[in-house]
């Protein structure tokens, strides 16, 4: 009972739907701005984005990629290094699980964008304070993550362990944590993206570089296309992140893919 | 091969267990008496719930019984002893680990680090259940058949004096699990060990083992504990004798009208 095969050209529309339509969305645009004469500063045209991106040197764009990528990549690490511990530390104890949880949610349902400006006054305006602007916002998926992972450890697992009467911190080691490491690249994959809101948002606060300090400045400045431009390349940047993460797995845990990788 | 070695190995007295701690919360098994010996192979059948894998539970040391004492050669059970292997239901294996690994584990997980002796020792024994051309292989690249081959071979590499096996072979097809009970004879064949086999395949309780003790509905408490009398080795051939016939019969009745 298989299914009829596709014919070629269907194959390839699914292969590059996503592809398809975001050419057509552009075209789409890039019509209705020249056809309505939209001015630049309303809604520029793709082609003026792309001519706007070009006309910035590439080692300024070099600059501020650089700065957001920093502050968005040592937050990630810094929050990793943080929350696995913590998750484990969760696990084995449920006093301490019962004690932080409620902390955690509080911290995760105050919305960063407000205490950012905090953060930069206790702090000052250099790198820390944004490193942990962009913490603040990226932990808690990868603690939820790693914690549902190894609690979701099937019992029987366990008792593999318990059997063996073999130390705790094995258990957690060679089982609870491999068990856990699909859970937790979903978190991972949930975190990156949010790693870079955190940078931006930071940087809209206080920043003297880095992309989403570029597009605040071009913006007060009307150059609208360049916002743009900036705008585009911190979305492919995200993407990419996003997409390494995924690399990453497929490369050290292959066996935490699912069979058929949908993406 | 039975009864002629009288000194109980695995001996149970009046067990019972509930797991709600109060008083008259209901047991989930109740008044078992069985004394196995040494290097007998004693299955236990009954319905589903009646606290088949309970009893297992208790003989591992993995639960201690509320009521009643298990002991193993006069030694109360307190906790898991070193000389007992587990089979579970599902394998039970990691994924995250390679064939070769997954039968190591129990020396990797209990002591650490594992020696090029304890290499070779795995080596056997994935040959014994032939899987020596899938060391290097995941788990999700075998056959439930053979992951349940790898279970068993994982649950001998401490060369355990008893075996536990808890529904061993429910998740395979039913061709897969009529071989795997004649792999499982072999296996014992070739080195005797004490084994408590829960199931509930009538048939192939009757074709492994030398008695059955044969449970109730929860809670779970003795029906009838039956001597298997058929000669072994048995072998394909062993479904089509009458005494075979008799046997699951005798069993079925005791299932299905426990009260008459």
């Amino acid at each position: 009972m298989n299914p009829k095969p596709k014919s070629w050209l269907k194959q390839q529309c699914y292969r590059f739907a996503s592809v398809i339509f975001f050419i057509c969305f552009i075209v789409i645009w890039e019509l209705i701005c020249r056809l309505a004469e939209v001015p630049n500063y309303i809604l520029p045209s793709p082609s003026s984005i792309v001519s706007a991106f070009f006309s910035v040197e590439f080692s300024r764009w070099m600059t501020h990629l650089g700065a957001t990528l920093r502050v968005a990549l040592i937050g990630f690490a810094l929050s990793i290094l943080i929350a696995i511990p913590l998750a484990i530390c969760m696990v084995r104890s449920e006093l301490l699980s019962r004690t932080l949880y409620p902390v955690l949610v509080v911290i995760q349902s105050t919305p960063v964008v407000a205490v950012a400006p905090l953060i930069i006054v206790i702090l000052g305006t250099d790198d820390p304070s944004r490193i942990l602007i962009t913490c603040l916002i990226t932990f808690f998926p990868i603690v939820v993550s790693a914690t549902t992972g190894m609690l979701e450890t099937p019992e029987e697992m366990i008792e593999l362990s318990k059997s063996l009467r073999a130390p705790q911190y094995r258990e957690t080691w060679q089982i609870r944590i491999p068990y856990a490491i699909p859970h937790i690249f979903t978190g991972l994959r949930v975190s990156i993206t949010l790693a870079i809101i955190g940078a931006v948002v930071a940087e809209f606060v206080a920043a003297e570089e880095g992309l989403g300090y570029f597009i605040q400045f071009s913006t007060s400045y009307f150059k609208i296309p360049q916002a743009f431009a900036g705008l585009f390349f911190l979305a492919g940047i995200s993407l990419l992140l996003f997409k390494s993460i995924h690399w990453i797995q497929a490369w050290l845990f292959p066996w935490s893919l699912p069979k058929k990788s949908k993406y | 091969m039975s009864s002629n070695n009288s000194k109980a190995y695995v001996s149970m007295k009046s067990v019972g267990h509930r797991y709600d701690p109060l008083p008259d919360a209901p047991m989930a098994v109740q008044n078992i008496d069985l004394d196995i010996h040494r290097h007998e192979f004693v299955a236990v059948v009954g319905p589903s719930g009646c606290g088949k894998s309970t009893l297992l539970r208790m003989v591992s040391g993995l639960l201690i019984p509320s009521h009643g004492e298990v002991s193993v050669f006069n030694l109360p059970v307190t906790e898991p002893r070193d000389d007992v292997g587990i089979v579970f239901q599902k394998a039970n294996l990691l994924p995250w680990l390679t064939v070769q690994q997954n039968i190591l584990f129990p020396l990797k997980h209990k002591y650490g680090n594992y020696s090029k002796k304890d290499e070779q020792r795995a080596d056997e024994l994935l040959k014994m259940v032939g899987l020596e051309q899938f060391s290097n292989k995941m788990p999700d690249q075998l056959s439930g058949g053979m992951q349940q081959r790898l279970g068993i071979a994982r649950a001998l590499l401490l060369n355990p004096d008893i075996l536990l096996m808890d529904e061993p072979f429910s998740a395979l097809d039913a061709l897969t699990r009529e071989q795997m009970g004649f792999e499982l004879l072999k296996i014992w064949e070739a080195a005797p060990k004490t084994v408590l086999f829960i199931t509930h395949s009538i048939s192939e309780a009757v074709l492994l083992s030398d008695r059955i003790l044969v449970m109730s509905e929860r809670p779970g408490t003795v029906l009838d504990l039956i001597e298997v009398d058929i000669p072994r080795p048995r072998t394909s051939d062993t479904i089509n004798e009458a005494r075979f016939t008799q046997l699951t019969n005798l069993i079925r009745g005791h299932i299905y009208e426990p009260q008459a």
